[in-house]
């Protein structure tokens, strides 16, 4: 019962913080809001039992992604306007997505119950061996670690090509800018 | 038909409703704001709802998170792990990496926001869109003048 109420509640301010990120206009605010979005949702995360993803959500989500926002906004300096165009075309289009996708999810099993398809697969076994194969109390990290190390390769691997493309993207920004005789 | 109305059914499925209501909200903001930091804050939204719905799945009712007790010389204790119900760890695992994989791609798309601004001395979607379709015609109209005068 408990769980309910926090989950409603923290929904409530999910679902408030999105909407303020809508109507909001000011660059700074909204990304502020968004690092707000962040941490709340680091909150469901816990709620959810996933607490390895609630603090990497904490610290890339309202941590890292929140720095680079503020840097992008101070390169840029942009001002912001209201929009010419009407809202009423995405409005639908969104209303459409989201009918279709609420459709999807009525055939799924209901939230928590034992018996769902993913419980009664591979993760109890991931469960159940971990103990005797790594011996590591966290199965978070002895699947991420061993298990599945190689995902963890991959993303390192996705990590070090989007670092290089930032470099190159932002390499010789003060020259350029230098060249053209703006100040910065 | 009739089992959607039930409060039971309800129950199970109103987390999936509401995950969807913040994934249709982030997606809003992508198609409608014209300026690409905010389209970005809109993908970085849809992207946490996405994710919170995957971990959900995992989500066993009366479960905890699974990190297993340890006795006193650290290892797993056997005896005392049958007490507890655990969550599905495997959704938490695939969504860690998308978690990191998720920032590369945000970082590599202010980067490009950074480069844009650099161009067309803008990041609004619609002026940018009025820049190109000047140069546009205005490479049309040069490279009509040259072809005239070949004639």
């Amino acid at each position: 019962m408990i769980d309910t109420f926090t989950n409603t509640v923290l929904f409530t301010m999910l679902v408030l913080t999105a909407l303020a990120i809508v109507r909001m206009e000011r660059l700074f605010a909204v990304v502020m809001l968004s690092s707000v979005f962040s941490l709340l949702s680091a909150l469901l995360f816990v709620t959810l039992d996933a607490v390895d993803v609630a603090f990497t959500e904490a610290a890339v989500g309202a941590g890292i992604s929140t720095v680079l926002m503020l840097g992008t906004i101070a390169l840029t300096k942009p001002a912001v306007k209201k929009s010419r165009h009407n809202a009423f075309v995405p409005l639908i289009v969104v209303c459409i997505t989201g009918a279709a996708l609420i459709y999807g999810t009525l055939d799924m099993p209901a939230f928590g119950s034992l018996d769902a398809p993913a419980q009664i697969h591979v993760g109890p076994d991931y469960l159940s061996r971990t103990p005797s194969d790594i011996d590591v109390p966290n199965v978070v990290t002895a699947i991420l670690g061993s298990y599945r190390g190689f995902d963890t390769l991959g993303e390192t691997a996705v990590v070090f090509t989007a670092g290089i493309g930032v470099l190159l993207l932002l390499s010789g920004l003060r020259r350029r800018r230098d060249d053209d005789g703006e100040d910065i | 038909m009739n089992k959607f109305f039930e409060f039971e059914f309800l129950a199970g499925h109103i987390h999936y409703l509401l995950f969807i209501v913040l994934m249709m909200t982030g997606l809003f903001i992508v198609v409608d704001k014209t300026n690409l930091v905010k389209k970005i804050i809109g993908l970085n939204i849809f992207q946490v709802s996405v994710f919170m719905f995957y971990v959900s799945i995992g989500k066993v009712t009366g479960g905890t998170a699974p990190i297993f007790p340890m006795d006193s010389n650290y290892h797993v204790d056997k005896d005392a792990l049958q007490e507890n119900l655990y969550s599905n760890p495997l959704p938490h695992v695939l969504i860690l990496t998308a978690i990191v994989v998720g920032i590369a791609t945000t970082s590599l798309g202010l980067a490009l926001i950074v480069r844009i601004r650099e161009s067309f001395n803008t990041i609004d979607e619609e002026e940018i869109l009025e820049i190109e379709q000047k140069m546009t015609r205005d490479d049309n109209m040069k490279y009509d003048d040259i072809s005239k005068g070949m004639l």
